[in-house]
């Protein structure tokens, strides 16, 4: 097998459209982040020869996505497995990069949910074993996997709202974050409940919003102006599609993604600086936590619990406030990678922590369906 | 498959005559559900039909909130058979959160906005 780690870096990260882009669609908000991602790296969009892209309102997103671009890549993938797809594609970015596919990879999104419809807009049709009971979608999924964690190891509300008082501290040093004022457990705990036992806060948020970034070989990722964030592992696991056919709702399929990709890379939880998760809901967050090697099972509420994973805590979790708090525009994937990417860098938006070295973007999509782990590092760890 | 039907159409068939259908497998002779062409657990094709016992309990569970005007809260949970297959179903009966993970039901066909649908009750309920 071919040794990848290491072999792709990203060169430049961008975004656009946060919060409200009243007057944008989808495809402008997409089109921004990907403008603004070629500007970090010094490049033009003529230089773009390979897509990786998927959204939420077509069938063929990545061919209109291209189109809206005006390039005509000579390499695309727009597989589609949720929210995770933008982790996915660091995969095939840097396979289809080290084959000579293609030079400059462009991976990017955008959507404009929050100011066209207020809501999660999906072009997935109802499951065909769960539609008639009416579930809510996504939320009902997550709520079925928060309870049986609760059942099975006593994990608390409080517990799950310490995840979302930790996202808003962080949130609240981040300028580029949607919702910064000041949230406590008991706020969360009082707030409207939404599908037992989340209550909107538990929920992530619905914004507009888009981001982008630009991928190359790691022997050309010197040549240009911010310093190269390499992509040391990534690895992917699915398990499911409908939640119903989740064989174990307190066991996500990051446990093995999360594996693979420490493998590949080389290292364990413990050398790692940050860690960037797609904490849609916040049970989210204790179940890749957990499945990702950085507490035990079933330990995860305790784990997150009491500003643990807050700033100052012991272990610096979704330092942008994540799609709890930060930015939620439907799929979240891509800010895992772009957090990551300026932590490494040092020019987050929000608390830049100090020497972060390696980090960990992890990707969901669907329901708990697709768990895509990468780890990304700085020039000290290639 | 012994039946001209595909397997979603002879399941749902089923459930029209007030059967609950389960798929088997004649190879591993274990249970599977949804149904499908092939047994997920094996891979053989060799498939037969076996009524549910409807005996189970509930193996995880949420309530809907909705506003009362628009029919108030209701109950979605996956409900576990003692086949060893789970779906997901609604437990009729009782209050939404009175519904808890490990809840003996007994699970019948019903109706859900005219379609027939797997629904439970609590076990050894009228």
């Amino acid at each position: 097998m071919t040794d990848l780690r290491g072999k792709s870096a990203i060169v430049g990260v961008g975004h656009a459209g946060f919060g409200e882009a009243h007057g944008q669609s989808a495809y402008d908000i997409m089109a921004q982040s990907s403008l603004a991602a070629l500007s970090d790296a010094g490049l033009n969009l003529s230089d773009v020869d390979g897509l990786f892209c998927t959204m939420m309102e077509d069938s063929m997103p990545a061919l209109m996505a291209a189109e809206y671009l005006g390039i005509t890549p000579r390499y695309i993938d727009g597989t589609m497995t949720g929210g995770s797809s933008f982790v996915n594609y660091l995969t095939s970015a840097t396979m289809a990069l080290e084959a000579g596919l293609c030079d400059v990879a462009l991976i990017c999104y955008g959507s404009n949910q929050r100011t066209a419809s207020g809501k999660l807009v999906t072009a997935s049709k109802l499951p065909p074993y769960e539609g008639l009971y009416s579930p809510r979608y996504p939320i009902s999924g997550y709520a079925l996997a928060a309870a049986r964690h609760m059942y099975e190891y006593g994990t608390t509300r409080e517990n799950l709202a310490d995840v979302a008082v930790a996202a808003r501290a962080w949130a609240s040093h981040n300028p580029e974050a949607f919702m910064r004022d000041a949230l406590t457990r008991e706020d969360v705990l009082a707030s409207r409940m939404v599908g037992d036992p989340l209550t909107k806060l538990d929920c992530c948020l619905v914004t507009d919003g888009g981001g982008a970034i630009v991928l190359v070989r790691a022997d050309r990722a010197k040549d240009f102006p911010n310093a190269p964030v390499y992509v040391l592992g990534a690895a992917a696991e699915s398990s499911h599609r409908q939640i119903s056919q989740m064989k174990d709702y307190t066991t996500t399929a990051a446990r093995e993604s999360g594996k693979r990709a420490f493998a590949m890379a080389g290292v364990t939880p413990a050398d790692i600086d940050v860690v960037e998760l797609y904490d849609a809901f916040t049970i989210n967050t204790i179940l890749f936590l957990e499945d990702l090697g950085f507490c035990e099972k079933g330990e995860g509420g305790a784990f997150v619990s009491n500003g643990n994973i807050a700033p100052g805590g012991s272990l610096a979790v979704n330092t942008n406030g994540g799609g709890l708090s930060c930015v939620h525009p439907g799929m979240y994937g891509i800010f895992t990678i772009i957090e990551a990417a300026r932590q490494i860098r040092g020019d987050a938006p929000g608390l830049q922590l100090d020497g972060v070295e390696l980090a960990v973007a992890h990707g969901n999509g669907g329901v708990l369906s697709s768990q895509v782990t990468a780890i990304l590092g700085g020039a000290s760890t290639v | 498959m012994v039946n001209e039907l595909g397997p979603d159409a002879y399941f749902r068939q089923g459930l029209a005559n007030g059967e609950i259908n389960l798929p088997k497998c004649r190879d591993c002779d274990r249970f599977h559900f949804f149904p499908r062409v092939h047994c997920p657990h094996c891979g053989s094709i060799k498939l037969t039909w076996q009524p549910a016992s409807g005996k189970g309990e509930v193996h995880t569970t949420t309530t809907v909130r909705r506003r009362p005007e628009s029919g108030g809260d209701y109950n979605v949970c996956m409900i576990e058979l003692t086949e060893g297959v789970r779906m997901m179903s609604r437990v009729d009966g009782i209050l939404p959160v009175e519904v808890k993970i490990g809840l003996a039901i007994t699970a019948f066909v019903g109706e859900i906005n005219g379609t027939p649908a797997v629904l439970c009750k609590p076990a050894g309920a009228e």
